[in-house]
């Protein structure tokens, strides 16, 4: 049995969280968490780690040069730099509107990423 | 001249926020004063996700969390004038603003609140030795630049300071390119979140390395470098174990200040540790109908608090100008050992409502208490897993301990570790 | 080359070689004349060198020793130096200098300084008292036994002044030539300088190269000025302690100069500083943590309420420090139409208005000067918004709605204003270029929310990619290639 200290990042408060795992690898408790976005947090940590990715989208024929975007959901943690990528070719035309789809289902991960700010 | 009930000075989420509150407590003419082209201010850039758990309920990054507010505003008809600048507040609580579609503003308030947010420590505070070229800018500037700009202010970059806003262009810069070389840190603990350490740096494999500093940059015209030092205790350079780092960028992460240039210009006191006024329980400053909230009265970690704090302000603003806000003798509140200050600094006795008092502590504590007490007596005490400077702290006093407390007296907070 | 046909080379009667407060003010001076004239400038701007950091003093002329050519024209330039001002609408103030004694050996010094300046001519001298010392200056050291006071002395913006009198130079005709390093000189009937933009053609050359007066005068053969380069490092402290020193406030003098001052600045600010050390690299400004502590611990002594906790920026000058100790200004022993204005270090900024009147009676001996019909010795008067009245503030953005957009918080600075900085004549290129004419980021945030927008300014104003705006030319660049 192992024992994995984690800090929650699923929101600002940072909560101190123990990720007990078996020795099939499966996890068996998950403690400190205040939430169970915490729960759901640590369990993935563990196995599978994903983070939300923001950045900027290239706008066309706007006022803007770029607007911000966003994962609609977390992303696998090692596929960051490939999903910068993409969405670094993408662009968007003007005027874009906050939730607007900018790539569907980047890289086949089942995400879209959205805009987050409107750009005229 | 142009008459309003209220005039709010800044339109980011502080300001949105108060006007927002004052129009629900049924305040009819409103006028939100910004001086930048859009509202949301300093959010339009923070395009990374954290905002709004608290308060929505929801992970929303900057622009969004900015976006329910705008969108919220635009419904009423609470007057929105961008590009406008504040320049002067007088005693009589007439605001003077400047902008290209309206020339010289006069506008007479029977209240105003003050939402100017901060400003980042530039580098001048910091007497770093070395050259003066180009390549030094605050983490804040860089981020413009990246986010709204769409420009690289660097390749290798240093950052100085773990700060939230350092430790997000960490990532930001590293996402977008750039060899991020490490972030520095003059205290033994980080300034940030926890979270921000964990998916900004370690993420990464960003070093953050703690009680250190940077001493010297060099390059006399864009930056080739920085030295960079351990420091003691007492936070001065360690000799011997001064370190050439190449960089192009130096990002400050430092600290930010409230920016009260107008508070001050209208005879404001300010704190001399939030630097922001002096305020009552519903933000009211020492100047009667003028109240204050969001990162100029104190710097925030969360914008959910600063939302939460101006809805307050809002609110007493609304009291206010109705002619129903409670002003009278008062008490006061002091933070002592481990608790660096605390908003409000005064409570009126009479106060219609139980008072949340806001405050930060000094260093980082584990399994403490937090205690408060009055004339003598402990009012509370409330045990805490984890206390860190990063990190705003609340306890909630009941009105009628307030009402029971002879006049002036003192409420303390402080940490029993 | 310079906006002439192709082909066609001039030959400028004279050529200034630097365009610091020295060459600006020659520059001007000569303007009134039917002559031809360039400026001739390594950086990116005016007043980059010397001019740019110093003490921002007006001397009153006491220390110079009797019967040198510095203790002569500071006593001059210091008398012409309120006219200059008020022409070219350049901030001035005549708050007057103390020499502060902490012991009744400095006293005797006090008095010596006393003596020397009534020989040298300098009005409004006296010796004040501990009492008077206090009630003039509130915040003086309790240890402050007396001081030699001198009312004639006063505080000026160095670059300012530059900048307003090369752009009344230009407006009378004088060619303005930036990023124009001289390489060499080749001698013939007249010079033709190699420069980084080109060749130029002079019958007449002055050496206002500051620092480098040495090199330019070996360009020709002269090796006879030897220059130690000395640096000096400063604190400017933020207006709100601006009013801890009334007057400029000196220690008693040594070798290396007139030591650690505490002086209000004509915006102001406070400043403190200089430190004095010799040094190899003529272009090292660094600060170093010695060099500020020192300034502190030195300013501490006068001021005792100083305090950096109030410091907005900390800089580092270098000066040209004449082995002879005398400004050195004459012809070239070596080159006959070469002249020299070198070795100008402090009181230099002082002396200015009288070196270029110096200098113009020297060139008269060799060249021509007949006054022009068309001179004008005015610049116009910039917009300060800052220092107006609302009604003017009302007009003025009616006119010109750019006046109504701030971009500058801290120093309360227009769009307009950067605008007009911009298209001057020989107007700001860079974002320093546009905090010296305007103090846009010169305030408390050192250009932390501005200097994004006045990037985005000067590349709409001059034209070019917000990517190729520098801080003060060369590889100054602020920001890199597009993020996509």
């Amino acid at each position: 049995m192992e024992k994995r200290e984690l800090v929650c990042v699923a929101c600002p408060l940072g909560c101190g969280i123990t990720v007990s795992i078996d020795d099939n690898g499966f996890v068996s408790e998950v403690t400190g968490n205040t939430c169970k976005r915490g729960d759901t947090y640590a369990r993935n940590e563990v196995t599978a780690p994903a983070r939300s990715l923001t950045t900027t989208v290239r706008v066309d024929g706007g006022k803007a040069y770029v607007v911000p975007v966003k994962s609609a959901g977390p992303i696998p943690k090692g596929m960051m730099f490939q999903c910068m990528k993409e969405i670094n070719k993408a662009s968007i035309k003007a005027p874009v509107k906050i939730g607007d789809v900018v790539i569907k289902d980047i890289l086949g991960t089942g995400v879209d990423i959205v805009a987050t700010n409107n750009a005229e | 001249m142009t008459n309003f009930d209220l005039a709010v000075v800044g339109g980011g989420p502080a300001g949105m926020a108060a006007a927002l509150k004052a129009h629900e407590e049924g305040v009819q003419k409103i006028v939100v004063l910004e001086r930048a082209e859009t509202l949301g201010g300093i959010l339009e850039q923070c395009i990374h996700t954290g905002f709004g758990l608290h308060y929505f309920g929801e992970e929303l990054s900057g622009p969004e969390y900015a976006g329910r507010f705008i969108k919220l505003l635009e419904e009423t008809d609470i007057v929105v004038k961008t590009d406008t600048m504040v320049i002067d507040i007088a005693d009589d609580n007439t605001v003077t603003a400047v902008s290209k579609a309206d020339g010289l503003l006069k506008i007479q308030a029977k209240a105003v609140v003050l939402a100017m947010g901060c400003r980042e420590r530039p580098r001048g505070a910091l007497s770093i030795s070395g050259t003066r070229g180009s390549g030094i800018m605050t983490a804040g500037t860089a981020q413009k630049y990246v986010n709204i700009d769409g420009y690289m202010p660097g390749h290798e970059v240093v950052i100085l300071g773990s700060g939230d806003i350092g430790l997000i262009m960490a990532r930001r810069m590293t996402l977008e390119g750039a060899k991020v070389k490490m972030v520095c840190e003059l205290m033994p603990y980080s300034g940030g979140l926890t979270r921000n350490i964990v998916q900004c740096l370690e993420d990464f494999d960003i070093p953050l390395k703690l009680s250190t500093t940077v001493v010297a940059t060099h390059g006399k015209e864009r930056l080739e470098g920085v030295t960079i030092a351990k420091v003691d205790d007492r936070l001065q350079p360690i000799p011997g174990t001064e370190e050439y780092v190449p960089c192009d960028t130096l990002m400050l992460s430092v600290g930010l200040i409230p920016e009260n240039e107008l508070s001050k210009n209208s005879g404001l006191e300010l704190d001399r540790i939030t630097n922001g006024p002096k305020v009552d329980e519903y933000r009211e400053t020492e100047h009667s109908g003028v109240f204050a909230c969001g990162n100029v009265l104190q710097v925030h970690d969360l914008v959910d608090y600063v939302t939460e704090e101006s809805q307050i302000a809002g609110l007493g603003a609304a009291k206010f100008i109705k002619g129903e806000k409670v002003s009278g003798d008062c008490v006061y509140t002091n933070g002592v050992s481990g608790v660096r200050y605390i908003v409000p600094q005064r409570i009126n006795r009479e106060t219609d409502a139980d008072v949340k008092l806001y405050f930060r502590v000094g260093a980082v504590y584990r399994d403490a208490s937090i205690v408060v007490e009055a004339n003598g007596e402990t009012i509370l005490s409330k045990k805490k897993k984890k206390l860190c400077p990063g990190e705003m702290e609340y306890v909630l006093i009941k009105k009628d301990v307030i009402a029971n407390l002879p006049k002036d007296s003192v409420i303390t907070v402080r940490v029993e570790a | 080359m310079f906006g002439r046909k192709k082909g066609e080379i001039m030959t400028y009667d004279v050529a200034i070689v630097g365009a610091g407060v020295v060459g600006g003010l020659i520059a001007r001076e000569l303007s009134r004349f039917n002559i031809s004239i360039s400026l001739l400038e390594k950086c990116n701007d005016m007043a980059m060198g010397t001019t740019k950091a110093n003490s921002a003093i007006v001397h009153g002329g006491f220390d110079a020793l009797n019967g040198t050519l510095k203790a002569k024209l500071n006593v001059e330039g210091t008398a012409l130096m309120p006219k200059v001002c008020e022409k070219l609408h350049v901030p001035f103030k005549n708050n007057g200098s103390l020499v502060v004694a902490f012991s009744d050996s400095e006293m005797e010094h006090v008095k010596v300084l006393y003596e020397r300046g009534i020989k040298n001519g300098v009005p409004g001298l006296s010796i004040i008292d501990r009492d008077e010392l206090r009630r003039i200056e509130p915040n003086i050291s309790e240890e402050a036994v007396g001081a030699l006071l001198c009312e004639s002395a006063g505080i000026v913006c160095p670059y300012e002044l530059t900048i307003a009198a090369v752009e009344n130079a230009v407006t009378n005709g004088v060619e303005f030539f930036r990023n124009c390093e001289v390489k060499s000189i080749e001698c013939g009937e007249c010079y033709t300088l190699k420069t980084t933009a080109g060749d130029i053609t002079a019958k007449y050359i002055i050496n206002a190269a500051g620092n480098y007066s040495d090199k330019l005068a070996s360009m020709v053969g002269d090796n006879s000025i030897d220059l130690v380069p000395r640096k000096g490092e400063y604190y400017l402290l933020d207006k709100s302690v601006g009013n801890l020193a009334v007057h400029t406030i000196f220690q008693c003098p040594n070798e290396m100069g007139k030591g650690i001052l505490v002086t209000p600045t004509v915006d102001g600010n406070l400043l403190i500083g200089p430190t004095a050390t010799n040094i190899d690299d003529k272009s090292d400004t660094t600060t170093t943590p010695e060099g500020l502590r020192d300034i502190v611990e030195k300013a501490l002594k006068s001021v005792p309420a100083v305090s950096t906790r109030n410091a907005i920026t900390s800089f580092a000058g270098v000066r040209a420090h004449p082995v002879c100790d005398d400004f050195i200004i004459g012809w070239c022993e070596k080159s006959e139409h070469f002249l020299n204005v070198a070795g100008v270090e402090s009181p230099g900024l002082s002396a200015a208005p009288a070196i270029a009147i110096y200098v113009r009676k020297i060139l008269s001996e060799k060249l021509n000067l007949t006054e022009k019909e068309s001179y004008s010795d005015t610049r116009p008067k910039p917009v300060r918004f800052r220092h107006m009245t609302d009604a003017e503030r009302e007009e003025l953005i009616k006119k010109n709605p750019a006046y109504g957009r701030i971009i500058c918080r801290c120093e309360t600075i227009t769009e307009g204003e950067i605008i007009d900085a911009i298209k001057a004549p020989a107007g700001a290129r860079d974002v320093d270029g546009v905090k010296r004419r305007t103090r846009a980021g010169m305030g408390r945030c050192q250009g932390g929310f501005c200097g994004s927008k006045v990037v985005e300014i000067l590349s709409r104003e001059l034209g070019v990619p917000m990517n190729e705006i520098t801080k003060f030319g060369g590889e100054s660049k602020i920001i890199y290639e597009r993020t996509k």
